[in-house]
């Protein structure tokens, strides 16, 4: 056993699968758990595959263009989910919405193909991630088994914290759930096509805590705008008035 | 027939993934995309140019979606 390797990757890997367990928990909580489950599952397999079949040579698999791809269909998705958790807090404010089953307005009541996609891309593209730092590691020392065995436990432990935080999760209300689901999805997308596009994140990949902070910070910014758009158009609207000129263009 | 159907399901699934209900806020954060990849290719670090461009995007369309009167 050769601890060193052991540690190192658990390190590696273990902030890939805070990125993977992230996205699977908040597609669980807000959409569906079994759409989050069957991705997940789905994209394991895919790994497994993958993994069984190319061996060492995953090594070569070229990441950029799958981080563009994956990060580049996340933004505008997550972008529609903030935008929603956005009008429904200015409208219904922070506390509304609380015990729901589903949060967004589209998850349809057969299986949630959305919620399925969201999860599969997610873990796949940082299963692939973690793959790819075990062979790296494990060549580079030539200890496949302490490379395994540091990314295993890491998927092992912050999985478990994942599914312990779901409680903790599931009470926060569930408009603002959305809001804050929506910033995380946009800050994942917003990371992983600015990796595609080999953009140079500041700080590697603590720009994610970062990125988080500005998505929600303009979230919390764009609640208040919105409350105060609403504000001077209701009035217009009951008295049938014009908005005032330059408003809403 | 049914393959077609399929197709047909396929493609819109992925366009109401990617559009949603208002398409504006695709366009811009493509454009934003395009626009970030040509600043990399000139030697440009552009790592400040998605994260304004959504948030513009995302404002431009609330703004939109009260005026209107929806929601």
């Amino acid at each position: 056993m050769n601890v060193s390797v052991l540690v190192s990757t658990f390190l590696a890997a273990t902030i890939e699968v805070i990125e993977m367990v992230a996205i699977v928990v908040a597609v669980g909580v807000t959409r569906s758990w079994r759409a989050a489950a069957l991705g997940a599952g789905a994209a394991l397999v895919l790994l497994a595959v993958l993994i069984a079949a190319l061996g060492t040579a995953l090594q070569d698999v070229p990441l950029r263009p799958l981080r563009l791809v994956v990060g580049a269909l996340l933004l505008p998705f997550g972008s529609q989910w903030l935008r929603k958790g956005i009008l429904a807090v200015s409208r219904d404010g922070w506390a509304t919405g609380s015990g729901e089953e589903h949060v967004d307005d589209d998850v349809p009541a057969g299986f949630d193909w959305k919620g399925f996609v969201l999860s599969f891309k997610g873990v796949s593209l940082e299963g692939l991630e973690v793959a790819v730092i075990v062979v790296a590691f494990g060549a580079a020392s030539q200890a496949f088994g302490s490379a395994v065995i540091g990314a295993a436990a890491s998927v092992v432990i912050v999985g478990a914290i994942g599914l312990a935080s779901y409680r903790w999760v599931a009470r926060i209300p569930r408009r603002a759930l959305q809001l804050f689901v929506g910033s995380a999805l946009v800050t994942f997308g917003t990371f992983w096509a600015g990796e595609g596009l080999e953009v140079g994140w500041p700080g590697g990949d603590v720009a994610l805590v970062g990125l988080a902070a500005f998505y929600v910070g303009a979230a919390l910014l764009l609640v208040r705008a919105t409350s105060s758009w609403r504000r001077r158009i209701r009035p217009r609207l009951e008295t049938g008035e014009p908005a005032p000129a330059g408003f809403g263009r | 027939m049914i393959l077609w159907r399929w197709i047909r399901a396929f493609v819109l699934f992925w366009v109401d993934y990617v559009v949603g209900d208002d398409w504006t806020v695709a366009a811009v954060i493509g454009v934003a995309l395009l626009a970030t990849w040509g600043l990399v290719q000139e030697g440009i670090s552009a790592w400040w140019l998605l994260p304004p461009a959504v948030v513009t995007a995302a404002a431009q369309s609330l703004r939109r979606t009260v005026r209107g009167g929806r929601r």
